[in-house]
């Protein structure tokens, strides 16, 4: 591998302690949406049951458990 | 965007933009899928739904009852929710192709990023279908939705974990084929204690139509195998993109 390093152009950045938190905080925010899609029932949306119900369809045919 | 006009590395932000948007365009592949292929099957549920409530006299607790939203609405929200959980999930995968990249024994970026991909179909989708098979509206009893929730949870975290542990146990054996072995006997060993480990469900009345949940839970696994694919393929050609257009460039120069 070392030898195919010098010709492959580097396709990620490099990995600093600040990449690494700025990289913790959009996993909890991209867990954030997933949670608002597939569990959350009002506590974190704020809209009451509406967004629960409104991407009801989509968390069946995701395979997420619902009623 | 265009960040190989610099000549060096994408950043992290422009990354994680190109995993949004694949995984925006795959939530919306899914959600035609899912609106052409599932949508007839839960609007089949729901009337079996309706009718066993009407039958046992409309005890009316199911959220369904409360009609907050149409189903012409719910099949709307029906992209809505697959868009968002398409672009979350594109968001994750740039992040792990990011942090993890330098770590993946491969000189290809494609490979690189299908192979996440993969990784993720198998533990977040495939182990925890087995386990806990997708089931339709009328199936399932809504007093046991939190237990079943966190054993949910707790396969997807498991599924990871086992693809995990296929890839460590493979980086352990020099030989490819005893690879290939190690890495199944790492995987499955992982999947059957969790397996064995988790309660079993199965919540189906006996009255429900057996071709109905086959066809339902079919339209189901197809929706997030065409979010995945979707979300590699289109993923792997937005990352790696801005790379091959700068060696490009350098070849020119050189
Ligand atoms: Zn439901």
């Amino acid at each position: 591998m070392p030898h195919t390093q010098t010709v492959r152009p580097i396709s990620t950045p490099a990995i600093s302690r600040r990449l690494l938190l700025t990289a913790l905080t959009v996993v909890a925010l991209m867990l954030l949406i997933s949670y608002l899609v597939a569990f959350d029932q009002g506590a974190v949306s704020r809209s009451g049951m509406y967004l629960h119900e409104l991407m009801h369809d989509g968390r069946h045919l995701l395979g997420v458990p619902c009623h | 965007m265009s960040l190989s006009a610099t000549g060096k590395a994408p950043t992290y932000g422009a990354l994680l933009l190109r995993g949004l948007l694949a995984g925006l365009i795959a939530g919306l592949l899914a959600g035609v899928f899912a609106y052409t292929v599932g949508e007839p099957k839960v609007d089949a549920a729901i009337a079996i739904e309706e009718a066993n409530a009407h039958a046992a006299g409309a005890a009316a607790d199911g959220h369904h009852d409360e009609e907050l939203v149409g189903r012409d609405g719910q099949k709307g929200g029906l992209f809505l929710a697959t868009g968002l959980y398409g672009a979350a999930m594109g968001g994750l995968l740039a992040t792990a192709y990011t942090v993890l990249r330098r770590r993946l024994r491969t000189t290809s970026d494609t490979r690189a990023a299908l192979g996440l991909a993969g990784a993720a179909l198998l533990g977040i989708v495939l182990v925890p279908y087995l386990k806990y098979p997708p089931n339709p509206p009328a199936v399932g009893n809504p007093d046991t939705i939190n237990q079943r929730t966190i054993s949910y949870l707790a396969i997807v975290v498991i599924g990871l974990v086992a693809v995990w542990a296929g890839v460590i146990a493979a980086r352990t054996q020099p030989a490819e084929w005893r690879q290939a072995l190690a890495a199944a006997a790492g995987f499955l060993i992982v999947v059957a204690v969790g397996y064995l480990l988790l309660p079993a469900i199965d919540e189906v009345p006996d009255t429900f139509p057996a071709t109905l949940l086959w066809n339902f839970r079919i339209a189901s696994l197809g929706t997030q195998a065409v979010m995945w694919s979707a979300l590699g393929l289109g993923f792997a050609a937005l990352a790696t993109r801005p790379v091959r257009e700068q060696a490009a460039r350098e070849a020119v120069t050189v």
